[in-house]
């Protein structure tokens, strides 16, 4: 992916436009490498839901005023920018949730329960986050439904060796397209083919996949996808599931209240048209405003140079890190940078992944300790926790070398 | 290294280092419970024989970061040996170390400084620098609330 020539970002304007990297954060400068875990803001985001409120605030498609017209425009207008960024067909195939878990959870709980009973297979991963496993542990509680997992096989890939005796009449198969652990970029074309071919729908956690990649709906061959504005540039409470048009509409409604109706009479109630059917109660107008902003902003700088910049950094982090520590630093997750994303969970020595972040944020670098929210796959990999250091778009090869420096100061501390 | 040294004090490295009371008590006659930190994965098992109301035996497992498995490890040397109620008071005393001194963060121009323990701490004091880490207190405190848990079981 990484073509010479073509152009990469220019990190110092990217960080530039972000507020948070302005001055020293507890008194020390910022290397901020948890963008798994949210990203950061750019000015143009903030500014965007500013202006939302000073400009045009009320409720959406409530009033015939001119001011809810207009916060129904800049909603809808969010809408339309998410859905080409991702390559929709339709903006009404895009439906705003609070984040990636409420998608996946409208999934298992609208979709599922319409359509899956007491023995059906759903097929997950064991690399799965927990917002893609809880919500089928919690239908399979309450519907009897047979979970399978893919297991991971070499190099941090998944192991599709027995793919086939998996899908077979397997109704569902959701999957990571990126792991938020391994950095793991998993064959999603590949799956979705052979669960088509053995009848299933495909559902993916793009979670890591939409911030980080290109990303065209066509090519991925999936029915749902489920992802969160706030690990893109967007704020929180604004997350994104975008489905088939078919599927939706058969889909009964997830949240029931007001905004999903056509009509409520004392004996029922009749669903809005997509998308409102699936958004219940009044949306966080101006998050989904943010939202569009930060859509705008990574179209910006271009999809196609992210992933060029992150590939670049991906090999000069692997690189540099095994330079410096050699066999003291263990990366878990595929070695080759074009077939994963910037996400390294890694051991040094036999330091807890706490007592590392600990020590590296007296360095001003933040980097997460813990099993991620994925502690199916903490026990595969054997450990009870990683620290996990993960790149975005303002992340540059000092942010990396001052993780890797930082690095000694917990060896002189804890190596015994 | 600056700035940590309240925290990663030279007798908490030891604790973690060379963990005393390491192991396992068969159940019964012990008592056990194992603490789970569901932030961050640390385990604290904790193994406690009573006889006439007194600890007389107690033996730790589990993994996890220093923090957690030093002050399981101190928590051990300092019970081993006491009654219940001496037990439960140092339990009351290590936890409003670490809650005393957050409030008197948030609450910094009152003027009141904080009640020094009436129970002697002995080792035990060196874990006060975790105050200044709120997120480590979990941590530090994981021994302490299995404990209570393998005392009720
Ligand atoms: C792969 C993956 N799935 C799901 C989630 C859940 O996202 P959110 O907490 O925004 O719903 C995350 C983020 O932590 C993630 O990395």
């Amino acid at each position: 992916m990484s073509d010479a020539g073509q152009p990469t970002l220019d990190t110092a304007a990217v960080r530039a436009d972000f507020p948070i990297f302005d001055g020293p954060v507890n008194g020390r400068e910022l290397v901020y490498l948890d963008s798994s875990g949210t990203s950061q803001k750019p000015r143009q985001v903030l500014d965007s839901m500013h202006a939302f409120y000073v400009e045009a605030n009320a409720n959406v498609h409530r009033g015939a005023y001119y001011l809810s017209d207009q916060a129904s425009r800049r909603m809808e207008g969010a809408r339309t920018k998410v859905a080409r960024f991702i390559g929709a067909t339709e903006a009404e195939e895009v439906i705003f949730t609070k984040n990636a878990t409420e998608a996946l959870n409208l999934i298992a709980a609208s979709w599922g329960r319409a359509n899956l009973q007491a023995g059906d297979a759903v097929v997950l991963t064991v690399i799965e986050h927990h917002a893609n496993i809880v919500p089928w542990h919690m239908l399979a509680a309450e519907r009897g439904i047979e979970l399978r997992f893919i297991g991971i096989g070499e190099d941090g890939h998944l192991d599709l060796s027995n793919l086939d005796t998996l899908l077979d009449g397997a109704k569902l198969v959701s999957f990571t397209a990126m792991s938020n652990v391994l950095g793991t970029l998993t064959p999603v074309a590949r799956i979705a083919e052979a669960a088509h071919a053995a009848g299933a729908l495909v559902a993916i956690d793009a979670c890591q996949y939409v911030p980080h990649l290109p990303t065209r709906l066509a090519d991925l061959g999936v029915d749902f996808m489920a992802f969160s504005g706030h690990k893109m540039c967007g704020p929180t409470g604004v997350g994104v599931l975008w489905a088939r048009r078919e599927i939706l509409e058969a889909m009964p409604p997830f949240l029931g209240g007001g905004g999903m109706i056509a009509n409520v009479t004392l004996d029922g109630f009749t669903t809005a048209e997509l998308p409102h059917k699936f958004e219940a109660g009044t949306p966080p107008i101006a998050e989904i405003v943010g939202l569009g902003a930060a859509v705008d902003y990574l179209d910006g700088l271009g999809m196609e140079a992210v992933r060029r910049h992150e590939v670049e950094l991906t090999s000069y982090f692997l690189r540099t890190i095994k330079e410096r520590h050699g066999d003291d630093v263990t990366v878990h997750g595929p070695s080759e940078p074009s077939e994963r994303g910037g996400v390294f969970s890694f051991e040094y020595k036999d330091v807890h992944p706490h007592d590392l972040s600990q020590v590296l944020d007296e360095h001003g670098v933040n980097v997460r300790a813990g099993h991620h929210c994925a502690k199916p796959l903490m026990k595969e990999l054997g450990v009870g926790a990683t620290a996990r250091a993960s790149l975005y778009i303002y992340n540059n090869e000092s942010d990396v070398d001052r993780l890797v420096e930082a690095l000694d100061d917990a060896s002189d501390l804890f190596s015994f | 290294m600056a700035g940590l040294e309240d925290l990663y004090k030279e007798i908490v490295i030891d604790h973690y280092r060379s963990p005393r009371n390491r192991g396992e008590l068969e159940t019964p006659p012990a008592q056990h419970a194992e603490g789970l930190n569901p932030l961050c994965g640390d385990e604290v098992h904790v193994y406690v024989q009573v006889e006439d109301e007194v600890i007389t035996e107690v033996a730790i497992g589990g993994q996890g970061c220093s923090i957690s498995q030093a002050s399981a490890s101190m928590m051990s040397a300092a019970i081993k040996g006491k009654s219940l109620a001496e037990v439960r008071e140092l339990s009351t005393a290590v936890k409003s170390m670490m809650s005393i001194h957050e409030q008197s963060l948030e609450d910094d121009d009152s003027g009141v400084l904080p009640e020094p323990p009436e129970v002697e701490l002995g080792d035990l004091e060196a874990l006060k620098g975790v105050v200044k880490y709120p997120v480590r207190i979990k941590c530090a405190t994981l021994g302490w609330n299995t404990l209570a848990e393998a005392l009720q079981s």
